[in-house]
């Protein structure tokens, strides 16, 4: 155990509720919509001073994305806001047809992404959301890792001029992002330096990316940690650089591993630098019951799992 | 992105402008041949690309030229001014009917229709906001537009603009659920600048809507979602016009307009083939014929 695994944690939903309400104390066009998880979405506060600006549209997804692409359509900002797996599964049409292909500014918000809801059972998680959002054109899709990051997004969102889908975590994670990293579509931030293999992680795998980093460092290993951030648009450079100066690329991510960042990534490395791979994540199967953390013990999504696949990938 | 037509949008502007100011009767004239060019132009496109839903088309030109010639307050020559009445057409599949409506009142040259579904056109056979002007979102899947154009709505109020939305769905499209939580969301929040059209002609792809899966009492549904609702002759543009005035009682206004699938080619008319069915060189002379009596 490092001392690392003690660091303090923090549910990302603080730092989305808080800066979301800064955002629109600043820009009166920013609203908030949601499905009856005004709770969930930790957005109680924002309703108090805004009471207006929080659209509760009850429990109807189709409807929720639809009356967001039309608040985007008629000059606001709208965050819409709702549980990953109810976001990315129900409204799937309307992500695409309302907002991507019509070309409307919605922020889309999976809140309690992956594995968060735990032992609710694989209705609740949100493992499939990557893949299905990534096979949407004209959508950027973010995962951030840490609160300092769910900040960045939620900012640099109400900003871009297309819509976006992104991750707010819910399993408490430690902070990993430095001071003043750029958050830029297409940029992944690098976290250590390392030239055997790289590790690309995102979300709640990047701080246990980090930490597998520290113990092979322990063994002579140099792990290269890039947080991806942005699974659309990819830093293509950074992972072409990974693939040309280290041995291997082992990617992580709470996720189906049928079409997320490891896809994402495969189809950059195979077709242009192949270099034998890891894609770590949960392979088409639905999770038996468990904590969020038994989960990720469970699919070997963890520091540990992630330095097994470094050494599998350096054997001869 | 299409451009307008300077010497039709000079024309629109002008129109707009006395329309509305005209006796009803002579309004309605105005409207019935809009409606007409709409109509002959849609089977000159239909004809073209052989692909397209010439049923809907027809049931739905009276509507869509009395609210462009008469009621929508748009700008061909400034379509996105921020202050515009919105227009989502949610039976997208009736694109050509929207098409020949906006070219024809300047949005973009009525040359472009010649290129209906051809390769690489902006006039896809569902239509896309990114490529023509006057389309508000993309539609086609069924049970879209409606919860756009709440939105569309919602964001009207909320910047206390008087502007109104207006979203036109087919009467078998009603059958998506979607459209339900949208007619609930509406009724929550009073959006009285909302008119919500069913074009009833009473036909979905295969069948009746009745023999399907049958939506009656509609009128009853609608009330019972909280909505003011206005049945009316969706042909006639002068009971079209008062059916359109805006909310009476703050509530939203669902207005039911009976049309007939096919309207205006007496062959084609109430008939469930011509929802897609494409016309024969000689249907096409006789629908032609028929559409300029």
């Amino acid at each position: 155990m490092t001392a690392e695994l003690v660091r303090e944690t923090f549910d990302c939903r603080q730092a989305f509720a808080e800066e979301l309400i800064a955002l629109a104390k600043e820009d009166e066009r920013v609203v908030a919509v949601c499905n009856d998880s005004v709770g969930s979405s930790n957005l109680v506060k924002f309703k108090e001073i805004f009471p207006e600006r929080l659209i509760n549209v009850g429990i109807a997804e189709q409807d929720l994305v639809g009356v967001g692409a039309g608040l985007a359509n008629g000059g606001f900002v709208p965050f819409v806001s709702a549980a990953g797996p109810f976001l990315t599964g129900r409204a799937t049409e309307q992500i695409k047809a309302d907002a991507a292909y019509s070309g409307v500014p919605v922020v889309l918000c999976g809140q309690s992404p992956g594995m968060a809801y735990g032992e609710l059972g694989p209705t609740h998680h949100s493992i499939e959301d990557l893949s299905w959002m990534r096979a949407i054109a004209d959508l950027a899709v973010v995962v951030p890792a840490d609160p300092a990051q769910t900040r960045q997004a939620v900012r640099w969102a109400a900003s871009y001029s297309k819509p976006v889908y992104m991750r707010i975590p819910r399993f408490k994670v430690p902070e990993v992002t430095p001071e003043n990293a750029p958050f830029e579509p297409g940029r992944a931030v690098q976290l250590t330096e390392g030239d055997d293999v790289t590790v690309m992680a995102v979300g709640t795998l990047v701080s246990r990316a980090v930490e597998a980093a520290e113990t092979l460092r322990g063994e002579g290993i140099g792990v290269r940690v890039l947080n991806m951030t942005f699974i659309e648009p990819m830093d293509v450079e950074a992972v072409l650089r990974a693939a040309r100066e280290t041995k291997g690329i082992v990617t992580a991510e709470e996720a189906t591993t049928t079409g997320g960042l490891g896809a994402a990534v495969a189809n950059v490395v195979v077709q242009n630098e192949p270099v034998p791979m890891r894609i770590l994540g949960i392979n088409r199967e639905f999770a038996p019951t468990g904590s969020a953390s038994f989960l990720l013990e469970h699919f070997g999504l963890t520091a540990d799992g992630i330095s097994r696949a470094v050494r599998e990938l350096l054997q001869p | 992105m299409l451009t307008a037509d300077p010497g039709e949008v000079a024309l629109y502007r002008g129109r707009r402008g006395r329309t509305p100011g005209l006796p009803v009767g002579q309004q309605a004239q105005v409207l019935r041949e809009l409606a007409g060019e709409v109509r002959r132009s849609v089977v000159r496109m239909i004809d073209r690309a052989q692909m397209g839903h010439i049923g809907g088309d027809f049931s739905v030109a009276d509507i869509l030229a009395t609210l462009f010639g008469g009621v929508l307050n748009v700008d061909p020559g400034d379509p996105r001014n921020a202050t515009r009445d919105r227009f989502v057409l949610s039976k997208g599949h009736c694109a050509a009917s929207l098409y020949a409506t906006l070219a024809h009142c300047g949005f973009f040259p009525k040359s472009e229709l010649e290129t209906f579904m051809a390769p690489l056109s902006a006039l896809n056979g569902h239509p896309n906001r990114t490529k023509v002007p006057g389309v508000e979102t993309n539609t086609g899947p069924l049970g879209h537009g409606f919860p756009v154009a709440v939105g569309c709505a919602i964001a009207g109020k909320l910047s206390g603009q008087d502007w109104r939305t207006f979203v036109v769905l087919g009467d078998g499209e009603l059958q998506e659920g979607s459209n339900w939580e949208a007619a609930m969301t509406a009724s929550h929040h009073d959006l009285g600048n909302l008119t919500a059209i069913v074009d009833r002609n009473r036909f979905q792809q295969g069948a009746g809507t009745e023999e399907t899966k049958s939506l009656e009492p509609l009128a009853d549904k609608w009330t019972s979602f909280g909505w003011d609702v206005r049945e009316t002759d969706g042909h006639d543009h002068a009971q079209l016009l008062q059916a359109f005035r805006p909310s009476d009682t703050g509530r939203p206004v669902a207005v039911i307009a009976h049309t007939i699938k096919g309207k205006g080619v007496s062959f084609m008319e109430d008939r469930v083939e011509w929802h897609h069915k494409v016309p024969s060189r000689d249907q096409v002379h006789a629908a032609l014929e028929e559409l300029s009596r």
